[in-house]
């Protein structure tokens, strides 16, 4: 009997239980379905992540305070008061540092922020002039920080499109407005673009000050949150990083690397943690949704094995005809393989679907990533084959005149 | 061209031996019309069994044109079965669903033989026993008399050497019983060797040849005519 009969007779057989054949796929419908949304899921918040970090600039060193107990990840953090703006321009003047283009410092802190009625907690952030190309920023209205404002300390804000909703409602008449920042006055001089796209990952709400207003009237510190080291180009960050270090350790008095009340990263760093913990995530979940698909395979074996008791007598006909073994094999795996990729297209359909519904709903990038739908329908041809083997032997082995008798 | 030599059947169920066939031979030549006889528990069903490949003897030979089955391996008997043998069953056996048509087919597709071919035979035979309007009928839509004139066809569909048939009236009222041996009688005319396995002595009585069973053993061998 020619494979293409053999299917045909099964297509039949499934179009006859309706319900039972949709009911058995439903399992690997569903399984093949998140693999497949799982996958295109993690691929997508990879690539979102990757992108944003590279839209910070793959040039870019970044110095914080606290000590680095392994590697480049930071071990101590908080408000460790070790880095001062001198460190900053040190490393801007050495002339022992010819790996730098630009350098910014920044002191972060969380005041309340108030216009008239209206108050949120905002992050401030103390900033040098060239903090804002440094990391990207673009204005939209109005100007940034200048040296002047440094130099008189004066009392303007920078503030995103996020903080000026959340101050003025709907407005965009905010230029020249003042805000309340711990009870300062703050004359609002620009406004950044919207994050999301590049920029800023966190804290959407921010105002920007001079970082010398920030530190001497709002805060009263002497030490800074971070400085920004723009290297000349990508090529030269390992370099850059070790001059920075070196250059820093010497200032704070300290013998050997590992004693360092500093850290340095760099955006390719911090891509390379990123993208390892998204992929363990995306494996993890994947892994998780495998399991439904051995779950939804032995729902195919199960309904498999009532099939071959159910026509017990049907395959006692066929043997009893000229039916070798090879061929009642055949008929049921090629009967449990459509039901598989049945399930495993629709599947795919199913995740696609979902994932592209979702990396729209979460504004991420669509990738379809068509190798895992060939591995989807891959997988599934071999569920089908796995799980429908057993029974398919049990049919083979039916002795005829048993299956004959059965009633 | 059927032989069969010595054959008995035990089946072993515990420490119970039950003895279905003891010692058995007898000869049925080309063009013969036989009916195997005997209560039930004779040992008739067993005999249909092995006749029919469907089943191996415990001792002695069974050949079929001179091909012995002894020693067959499972996919080797059902070659037999589809090339030697054409089934009638009581229960008509045809598959639930399927046109008459396709059941007709079905040996002729587990041969090997091309669709136009088969479905050309299919209908050549379906007409021969008046079902030329019925090709396209699942069994379902066919009464008892009807679905064993499918199941002859079927039966012929690779012109076997032995059309072997177990109670083939044992579910139809007599006016359709006596179209079907007609059938059988007619098949046998053409040259067609035919055995048909029955308690029924009106049915036995339309063959030309009647060996009858007792407690697995041959006790009669009479020539009908």
């Amino acid at each position: 009997m020619k494979l293409q009969e053999l299917v045909g007779e099964s297509l039949t057989v499934l179009k006859v239980n309706k319900m039972r054949t949709g009911l058995s796929i439903l399992g690997i419908i569903i399984g093949i379905g998140s693999v497949i949304a799982l996958m295109t899921l993690g691929e997508a918040s990879q690539q979102s992540v990757k992108q944003r970090i590279e839209a910070l600039g793959s040039n870019l060193l970044v110095i914080r305070p606290g000590s680095s107990s392994s590697g480049f990840l930071r071990g101590g953090g908080g408000d460790v008061s070790t880095l001062k703006l001198a460190d900053a321009q040190a490393i801007a003047d050495s002339n022992r540092i010819n790996t730098v283009e630009n350098v910014a410092a920044e002191y972060t802190s969380a005041v309340q922020a108030a216009y008239g009625k209206n108050n949120t907690r905002v992050t401030v952030a103390g900033v040098t002039p060239n903090y804002f190309s440094i990391r990207n920023i673009e204005l939209t209205l109005g100007r940034s920080i200048s040296q002047s404002d440094i130099d008189l300390l004066t009392k303007v804000a920078v503030i995103s499109p996020t903080t000026a909703e959340e101050l003025f409602g709907q407005t965009t008449r905010y230029l020249g407005q003042t805000i309340k920042l711990d009870g300062n006055t703050f004359t609002i001089v620009g406004v950044t673009e919207a994050t999301g796209s590049t920029g800023r990952s966190s804290g959407s709400e921010t105002v920007y000050v001079p970082l010398s207003t920030a530190q001497r009237i709002l805060f009263g510190v002497s030490h800074i949150s971070s400085i920004y080291v723009q290297a000349r180009n990508e090529d030269v960050m390992a370099a850059a990083h070790n001059q920075i270090g070196y250059l820093l350790l010497e200032r704070h008095k300290l013998k050997t690397p590992a004693d360092a009340d500093f850290s340095i990263t760099s955006q390719a760093d911090l891509l390379e943690t990123v993208t390892e913990v998204t992929e363990t995530f995306t494996m993890l979940l994947t892994g998780i949704a495998a399991i439904s698909l051995i779950v939804g395979g032995i729902g195919i074996m199960n309904i498999m094995l009532i099939t071959v008791t159910e026509r017990t007598r049907e395959i006692g006909i066929r043997k009893a005809l000229g039916a070798k073994k090879k061929t009642i094999i055949l008929q049921f795996l090629i009967e449990s393989i459509i039901l598989t990729v049945m399930g495993g297209i629709m599947g795919v359909g199913l995740g696609l679907g979902v994932s592209v519904l979702l990396t729209h709903l979460m504004s991420l990038p669509t990738i379809i990533a068509y190798n895992s739908i060939m591995l989807a329908v891959v997988v599934a041809c071999c569920i089908g084959l796995v799980f429908g083997w057993y029974p398919a032997q049990k049919a083979a082995k039916l002795q005829p005149i048993e299956a004959l008798r059965y009633e | 061209m059927l032989e069969l030599t010595n054959i008995s059947k035990t089946y072993v169920n515990g420490s119970i031996v039950t003895t279905a066939l003891d010692n058995v031979s007898f000869k049925i030549h080309q063009g013969e019309f036989v009916s195997i006889v005997g209560p039930s528990g004779s040992g008739k069903s067993t005999l249909m069994h092995i006749l029919g490949a469907l089943d191996i003897p415990t001792s002695g030979s069974y050949s079929i044109n001179g091909t012995n089955t002894e020693k067959m391996k499972d996919d080797q008997l059902a070659e037999i079965r589809n090339k030697e043998i054409g089934f009638i069953f009581q229960a008509y056996n045809l598959l639930p669903r399927t046109s008459a048509l396709k059941n007709v087919m079905l040996p002729m597709a587990y041969a090997g033989v091309s669709k136009t071919k088969r479905e050309q035979r299919a209908k050549e035979l379906l007409e021969a026993v008046g079902l030329g309007d019925k090709l396209t009928n699942t069994p379902n839509q066919l009464s008892g008399g009807q679905k064993q004139r499918v199941a002859i066809a079927r039966a012929l569909a690779m012109n076997p050497t032995l059309l072997l048939a177990d109670e083939p009236t044992g579910n139809l009222p007599t006016n359709q019983s006596v179209e079907i041996m007609d059938i059988f009688q007619q098949l046998n005319n053409e040259g067609h060797t035919v055995v048909v396995i029955t308690h029924e002595e009106a049915i036995a009585a339309r063959t030309k040849r009647m060996i009858t069973l007792v407690d697995g053993k041959i006790i009669s061998d009479e020539d009908l005519i």
